[in-house]
């Protein structure tokens, strides 16, 4: 270790105050607030999901006074899930440490960085102040019209708007923190860090952030036309005055399929960091990984309209090959991560468990999608709880996962302090149970046949299976106390990390924890895609 | 845009093995192909066709979705003879004088430079106040956002373009003004480079625009 000890003398930056945290463009404290913000926006989306179950407990309507408050929650649950939490926590890990991974004094644009992150509560205040000026959105995330639409029996009101504006305002903070990236990316790495020495987080990032530079932008325009449709008369997606309402569905899922792959490929990043360190085994399949991960981003173009089979209004046979080939890169991952496992000296630390949690949640996210990529499959399930089922094995077992994982990996880094691991295995295994209980059950009332989005249910059968994910919802919530008290504890009396405490091999960790304002002094010398391993062990790296 | 390619047009030497804490650019600045402001308008560029893509294709898909088009009763009201080509003329020959203000500026031909700066900045003015009488024109004949779907496609379009040359518009009105104050030079201008990239974007998607609405038959 003691050839390591590159870092600066002078470890500690974050004396500022306040006004220091409100006025910051250091990508690191910008980085700290996108996880902080989001992590308050999951906690406020958890407990939307926890009125959304505990309506669903039992049938008949026994939370909720009316079905309308019940489209709220999961309108809402969805949308602050989606747009406040997932993406903005990864954006915030692919601040915090992309251009610490790249031996980057600090993002390409740091103003435009923080502007990026303050647009975030903006939006996530209009969208939740719609709660106190007559309701929020009711329509679901996807917001179809006509359904979404300013007409009797569909969605009157400022919810809607106030929905459409606050996705607008995300997406913008999205577009310009991908333009962030990609020119930090390509323009700002340390001498030596060629393209194919970067970390693989660092790539995800980027086809992360090509997806995001593509395809937000047109679902704000698709936003656009909605909020024109309510507002000014237009003749958009309303069928009933001439629009089309399939229209918008092509142009939604042209951003939100891509956007499944924004909410996972960095999570997919950091487990790709987080298990060579924990098998003390470099990534298996280097390249292979990278080009599977511009595979799934190209593919992830082609694949919107396996939403929408059953409109009748798409080429099924192109959509369904198209969806099924996606199993091919994200098959040729799960070979890298595997193999990088195989003969490894597994060390079962925190980060590395909720790795592996992710390897086996989102393989069962993954299996049952490709159930639904089958056409006449498809009909059978379409907006059922098994669509439900998956998409929360992919969301919540996959980049859920892969978020903690990150955490408990990077949380070191970032705040000079270990987590507590007794803490973090507790964590993690009321969590798995609880995901478990919750998420499993909706495979089988979905191929029982109950619909998504009902606040009340009949059929007798369905009741056990509802009660039992209620109270896997429930056990999820409880999983969020230690982490939190974990948190609290270790901020104040963690164990001091150092600069390396995993040994890890990418150059954050060749810094100070936490790093300094412009993060190096020295930098080693880089010439693979490992420079701590080869300054460790002398010139022997490949 | 601009505001930030100010703050990081610096150029730092020295290689970053050394560098200490000093500003965020030191030693990545300067090395070599294209510059971080240039590149990253180019990025955001990028993410403006995908929205107007957005836009066409709901134009496209709207249009082939109703039939006649325009509408009878719409029939000859977008005239591309007539007060709307002398629009596109004039947008068109501001992106000729934008581009003689960079030749000038990489030159380092100042006066040339805001000479020709100055003249987009008022071509431009001039195009967007043209198209606000040609709307009312518009308005008089019945043609409204909410005339049905040809109405709403031709406002949306035209107006989210309008809203782009506004917003290039200001980006000149900053080249202008930062242009008084002397601070561009041969070897340091990059906001002139990118904003002049933008202006040539929305000229483009002009002509485009132009020629779907009003030529297309």
């Amino acid at each position: 270790m003691a050839t390591t000890t590159i870092a600066p003398a002078t470890a500690s930056t974050y004396r500022g105050g306040l006004y220091e945290w409100l006025t910051t463009t250091d990508h690191k404290k910008i980085g700290i607030m996108y996880v902080i913000s989001s992590f308050i926006f999951f906690l406020i989306g958890g407990l939307l999901a926890l009125g959304v179950r505990t309506e669903l407990a039992q049938p008949g309507l026994q939370f909720v006074s009316n079905e309308g408050i019940y489209n709220q929650l999961f309108t809402m649950h969805a949308t602050v899930m989606i747009f406040l939490f997932v993406i903005p926590m990864l954006a915030g890990f692919g601040n915090y440490v992309v251009p610490l991974m790249l031996g980057a004094p600090d993002m390409a644009f740091p103003r435009i960085n923080a502007l990026s992150l303050w647009l975030l509560p903006l939006g996530g205040i209009l969208l939740l102040s719609s709660f106190l000026l007559g309701g929020g959105a009711q329509a679901g995330w996807t917001s179809y019209p006509p359904l979404s639409e300013d007409r009797p029996l569909a969605s009157t009101g400022y919810g809607q708007d106030l929905w459409i504006v606050s996705l607008i305002l995300i997406g913008t903070s999205s577009i310009l923190g991908s333009i962030n990236f990609l020119v930090t990316i390509f323009k700002m790495r340390a001498p030596g860090m060629t393209l194919f020495r970067m970390p693989i987080l660092v790539w995800t990032v980027l086809v992360t952030s090509v997806l995001v530079l593509m395809a937000t932008p047109v679902i704000t325009s698709a936003l656009i036309m909605l909020f024109i449709d309510r507002n000014y008369g237009g003749h958009f997606f309303d069928p009933a005055t001439g629009g089309s309402a399939v229209l918008y569905q092509n142009i939604f899922w042209f951003y939100s399929h891509p956007a499944v792959y924004v909410m996972v490929l960095p999570a997919m990043g950091m487990i790709s960091e987080i298990l060579p360190v924990f098998s003390r085994k470099p990534l298996f399949g280097y390249k292979a990984f990278i080009f599977a991960t511009a595979g799934i981003g190209a593919l992830g173009f082609s694949v919107w309209a396996h939403h929408m089979f059953t409109t009748g209004a798409v080429f099924l046979p192109f959509f369904s090959l198209m969806t099924f080939l996606i199993a091919v890169p994200t098959g040729v991952k799960f070979f890298n991560w595997i193999a990088t496992m195989w003969r490894g000296q597994l060390t079962f630390s925190t980060p590395m468990i909720f790795a592996l949690g992710f390897l086996t949640m989102f393989l069962i996210g993954g299996i049952n999608g490709a159930f639904s990529a089958s056409v006449p499959v498809d009909f059978a399930l379409h907006d059922t709880y098994w669509v439900v089922a998956h998409l929360h094995y992919v969301l919540f077992g996959g980049s859920v996962m892969g978020v903690f994982a990150g955490l408990y990996y990077w949380f070191p880094k970032m705040f000079g302090r270990m987590l507590d691991e007794t803490l973090g295995k507790v964590q993690f295994i009321i969590m798995f149970i609880g995901l478990n209980l919750t998420f499993f059950p909706m495979h089988m009332v979905g191929l029982a046949g109950m619909p998504r989005r009902i606040a009340d249910y009949a059929n007798s059968g369905w009741t056990d299976l509802n009660l039992l994910a209620t109270i896997g919802g429930f056990t999820i919530a409880a999983s969020m106390l230690p982490f939190i008290w974990n948190v609290f504890v270790s901020l104040r009396s963690g164990k001091i990390a150092g600069d390396n405490p995993w040994e890890a091999n990418t150059l954050e960790w060749a810094t100070s924890s936490p790093p300094p304002p412009y993060n190096f002094d020295h930098l080693p010398e880089i010439r693979s895609e490992r420079p701590l391993f080869d300054l460790r062990h002398g010139k022997t790296g490949h | 845009m601009t505001a930030d390619s100010h703050a990081l047009t610096t150029t730092g030497h020295g290689p970053v093995a050394t560098a200490g804490h000093g500003p965020a650019t030191a030693g990545h600045e300067s090395r070599g192909g294209i510059s971080n402001p240039i590149l990253g308008m180019l990025l955001f560029i990028t993410s403006e066709v995908m929205f107007f893509a957005g836009l066409f294709g709901a134009y496209f898909s709207t249009r082939a979705a109703h039939s006649p088009w325009p509408p009878d009763k719409f029939a000859g009201t977008l005239n591309p003879i007539g007060l709307i080509l002398i629009a596109t003329i004039i947008l068109v020959m501001s992106s000729v004088t934008c581009q003689l203000a960079v030749n000038a500026i990489r030159r380092g031909d100042r006066t040339a430079f805001m000479r020709n700066i100055a003249v987009t900045f008022i071509l431009g003015i001039v195009f967007l106040i043209m198209q606000m009488y040609d709307y009312s024109v518009l308005f008089g004949e019945g043609l409204t956002m909410d005339a049905g779907p040809f109405g709403t496609t031709y406002y949306t379009l035209t107006g989210f373009h309008g809203a782009h040359v506004f917003g290039g518009v200001i980006m000149l009105g900053v080249v202008l003004y930062r242009g008084t104050a002397g601070q561009f030079s041969a070897r340091h201008h990059d906001a002139v480079e990118a904003a002049s990239l933008y202006w040539h974007f929305v000229d483009v998607v002009w002509i485009i625009l132009f020629s779907v609405l009003y030529l297309l038959p």
